[in-house]
């Protein structure tokens, strides 16, 4: 704020008092030019110098702000991976790749096609399972969630919505309902949104009044799943930390 | 120009000329983001920190403001305000952030937020000016919160985040939908307008003269015909 009002800062508290408290209404409190022709050269300047000094205070905020709100993310990241992957000892950011869950930059590695994915691991530094984000569209808007898979029992650890604008109420329930969500730890993919379950495996009961939602959650945890399992399953037993 | 005192500057937003509730300004927050009472809260401060920032600058720098720019010039500072908050609020209360999404950068063209600076703070003394912005933005707050939190016990049955009714108690799901922003604040200005008009036709049957005490349609009438009569008083 100081840094807009800097230069003819004396000046202005100096005139703004004489002339504003002594005669509050004067017309000589009016901005300068109702009436009066301005130069344009004038109107660049003022508008270059707000411009300027705007952009200066916004860059020292966002520089202030950054660690706090890098911090706030990475620590929403965690919360969630270590949620659905049933408390790891500890686990890594690894990338799914032709080559086998890496670290990248690698060089005979093509970054296009990996996928960027958690791999959790127990204290003896055994890899447990993987966490992968996933986004699809929802009822309302794009769906992202995050689920925790077990390529040794082919089962699923655990999932968490981290984005959606489904209906308050009804849809957003797929975040909210805590039966809903601990349905699919234990689950068998491929999974399967239904509205009586039968006790098969990858059966999920779907919410009464959110059945669009239900589904965009199987839907999207099958895809993702299809895509990555074969390279996950071939390569997990590779991975020891 | 009429006259006014600090007084009157300072508590005319607050209720008198509330920016919702009287000059209905400011409806797409007041509508979108009080589905309970802390984002109505968040929002309201948010709103207040932009108005009060910017009245405050406005009326420092109107002396170097050309008038043929002032509009740009506005809301540049607005916005410059707006991405502050937008900014201390990821970094201070990310969940809440995260719950009023773009709403935030949508300060920027909440007309109270330019109205105030237009008709208010570029013709007044500084300290007028913030005076000003106080009362409105407290007004401005009351306001929401007054949306938020009848929309949030009957569509959640809780006041911030703590359950009143207990489990028995079914929430109105409509509420806390868009729709319940409308028939709130549509049963809240009918409300008002009720008690409006039995206090009048009380002062008309007490036989004191109505003008003394009230005068109609306060808040845009004097806006209008102050810029009126301030544009004849420049030339």
């Amino acid at each position: 704020m100081s840094e807009e009002r800097s230069g003819n800062i004396g000046d202005a508290q100096r005139r703004g008092l004489v002339g504003d408290e002594a005669l509050p209404d004067e017309p000589a409190a009016e901005p300068a030019a109702l009436g009066d022709e301005v130069s344009s050269l004038r109107m660049i300047l003022t508008l270059g110098a707000a411009g300027a000094l705007a952009g200066l205070l916004i860059v020292m905020v966002f520089n202030a702000t950054l660690p706090a709100i890098e911090a706030h993310r990475a620590e929403a990241v965690r919360l969630a991976v270590t949620e659905v992957l049933q408390q790891p000892a500890r686990y890594e950011a690894l990338s799914v790749t032709e080559a086998g869950l890496v670290e990248l930059p690698r060089e005979d590695v093509q970054p296009a096609n990996a996928v960027l994915v958690y791999v959790g691991f127990d204290e003896g530094g055994r890899a447990t399972g993987v966490a992968v984000t996933a986004a699809e569209a929802g009822f309302q808007d794009i769906v992202g969630l995050i689920y925790g898979f077990d390529p040794q029992s082919g089962t699923l650890l655990g999932m968490k919505v981290l984005e959606s604008k489904e209906t308050p109420g009804l849809g957003d329930k797929i975040q909210k309902d805590a039966r809903f969500v601990a349905q699919f730890a234990g689950a068998r993919p491929p999974l399967e949104a239904v509205k009586r379950p039968k006790g098969e495996e990858g059966e999920i009961d779907s919410i009464t009044g959110a059945t669009i939602s239900s589904r965009a959650v199987v839907r999207i945890i099958n895809n993702s799943l299809e895509r990555l399992r074969p390279r996950i399953e071939a390569h997990f037993q590779e991975v020891v930390r | 120009m009429r006259q006014t005192t600090p007084q009157q500057d300072l508590l005319r937003g607050l209720w008198r000329e509330n920016p919702v509730l009287i000059q209905m300004l400011g409806l797409c927050p007041a509508l979108a983001v009080t589905n309970n009472v802390e984002n109505s809260l968040a929002m309201g401060l948010a709103t207040f920190f932009v108005l009060c920032g910017s009245s405050l600058l406005v009326s420092l720098c109107k002396r170097w403001i050309p008038g043929e720019i002032r509009i740009s010039v506005y809301i540049l500072i607005i916005a410059t305000f707006v991405t502050v908050a937008d900014l201390c609020l990821a970094a201070l209360l990310p969940d809440i952030h995260k719950a009023l999404g773009a709403f935030i950068a949508l300060i920027v063209v909440n007309c109270m937020i330019l109205g105030r600076q237009e008709a208010f703070a570029s013709r007044r003394p500084v300290g007028r000016a913030l005076l000003d912005a106080v009362g409105t933005g407290a007004g401005f707050t009351l306001a929401l919160v007054m949306l938020g939190g009848t929309r949030e016990v009957l569509g959640s049955g809780s006041f911030l985040n703590v359950p009143l009714f207990g489990p028995s108690y079914e929430p109105w799901v409509v509420m806390i939908l868009p729709p319940g922003g409308f028939l709130t604040l549509g049963v809240l200005l009918l409300g008002l307008a009720w008690w409006e008009e039995r206090r009048r036709e009380r002062v008309k049957a007490g036989g004191v003269p109505a003008g003394a005490d009230m005068e109609p349609s306060p808040a845009l009438g004097m806006s209008l015909s102050e810029r009126a009569s301030s544009r004849g008083d420049a030339a």
